[in-house]
């Protein structure tokens, strides 16, 4: 089947593209993702936020997963259709762009799931881990990728936060409410988080700062019981004694996929030029895969719609829909 | 519409997970994890499509913290698959049908 809009992912970005190509009556197809505990879940980065302050038009600010909630409602009114699948593969090089999925791997069909006139590219960006020992091996019993669903198992006891941008300091106060203190742990000696960020961090009599410090290794045997730390400038090693490690050390766009068939910058993220045009005609990027610079939910939903725009023009300019 | 999910407690649970019939796929869950949102539907479909081979229930670990505690849980959504009444296999964190499917078939 040959769509004319196939939007991957659905965060800010690829569901303003929806929302904006549904009204435009492109009928996209949206492939969603997959559910999983990690921001690379239908919904995105925001579906482990808990609440957001600066979406404009929430006064009162809005859950984060309550946000996405009603911005796929918004698309899903306006005939937008959705595969909760994963895009495994794409092939750019000529059009229809084909796309293959999870569920078409799941089928064992060798054909693309879909084909697509113009491909809208959305797929977000991922947290990293550490990648250090212990990581890996203690996942579910101590470190965790979501602070929303695992804060409450951590009431009473002491837990470390690792990063120093505007997540680690919202997962910070968020578990300061479990927690009977919460350990900042940043490799540099201040913070890169916005000022009222860090005003309510300071603020917070449960949180504490390590800094200039890194985190070698994950302790525990079943369970964590404390981290290797390291003192950068000092070089002084040490253990700190906690039973949850969060980690919220920034971000890497979602770029595997297109690899050798997109022009990315050194740093992985898709090139875009004019609006949301990629290297290959027809093939428009937006939100946080290609934006190394904002990263926030009103930017990514403002080149979601840049993108739709930009889909229905080359359209038009290629015999119309 | 019915779901086919049973809901355990810390009361019910030894006994349904012990008098069980076939495997028995526990969700460890509560209402402010989106994780947990999301697998619901995957899970709905699993107990539907393999119902006779697999039965899944849930446990609401803000109700049920000593079954909660018992079997460890510190990261939900958590999976436990029991079979009979012995926990066989161990999922953290949510996941997509297919591969759910996978990491479970070694036990059905």
């Amino acid at each position: 089947m040959i769509r004319d809009v196939v939007v991957l992912g659905s965060g800010p970005a690829g569901l303003t593209a929806a929302v904006y190509s549904a009204r435009a009556n492109l009928h996209p197809l949206v492939v969603e993702g997959e559910p999983s505990s990690t921001s690379d879940q239908p919904g995105g980065q925001l579906m482990l936020t808990t609440e957001v302050e600066n979406y404009p038009g929430f006064a009162q600010g809005i859950l984060g997963p309550e946000l996405m909630e009603r911005f796929r409602a918004q698309a899903l009114r306006f005939g937008a259709e959705f595969l909760t699948a994963r895009a495994t593969a794409v092939d750019l090089s000529h059009r229809p762009f084909g796309i293959w999925t999870s569920a078409t791997a799941a089928a064992g069909q060798a054909a693309p799931e879909v084909e697509a006139r113009t491909l809208i590219v959305a797929t977000g960006a991922r947290s990293l881990m550490l990648g250090i020992p212990g990581e890996d091996r203690l996942f579910g019993h101590g470190v965790s990728t979501c602070a929303t669903c695992d804060g409450f198992f951590f009431r009473g006891q002491e837990i470390a936060v690792v990063g120093g941008g505007d997540s680690a300091l919202e997962e910070a106060l968020f578990l300061s409410r479990f927690a009977t203190k919460v350990t900042v742990v940043h490799r540099r000696k201040e913070l890169r988080a916005s000022k009222i960020m860090q005003d309510r961090a300071f603020a917070n009599d449960k949180i504490a700062f390590r800094w200039d410090t890194v985190v070698t290794e994950v302790l525990g045997d079943g369970k964590l019981r404390g981290l290797a730390v390291r003192n950068v400038t000092t070089g002084e090693e040490a253990e700190l004694a906690v039973s949850g490690l969060f980690v919220a050390i920034g971000h890497e766009p979602n770029t595997s996929l297109f690899a050798g068939q997109l022009e990315l910058l050194d740093n992985g993220y898709i090139k875009t030029h004019d609006g949301t045009r990629t290297s290959v005609e027809g093939v428009l990027a937006c939100g946080d895969v290609q934006d190394d610079a904002y990263r926030q939910a009103v930017t990514a939903a403002g080149s979601g719609c840049m993108a739709a725009i930009d889909a229905e023009r080359f359209l038009e300019a290629h015999g119309g829909p | 519409m019915g779901s086919r999910m049973t809901t355990l407690s810390d009361a019910t649970f030894d006994e349904h997970v012990q008098g069980a019939d076939t495997p028995v796929l526990v969700d460890f869950w509560a209402e402010w994890c989106g994780p947990c949102k999301l697998i619901s539907p995957v899970l709905e479909e699993i107990a539907e499509e393999q119902s006779g081979k697999i039965q899944v229930a849930k446990v609401n670990i803000d109700e049920n913290l000593d079954v909660t505690r018992r079997y460890e849980v510190m990261s939900i959504p958590t999976l436990i698959l029991f079979k009979e009444g012995e926990a066989v296999a161990r999922i953290v964190g949510a996941r997509g049908k297919a591969q759910l499917l996978q990491e479970i078939s070694a036990y059905l």
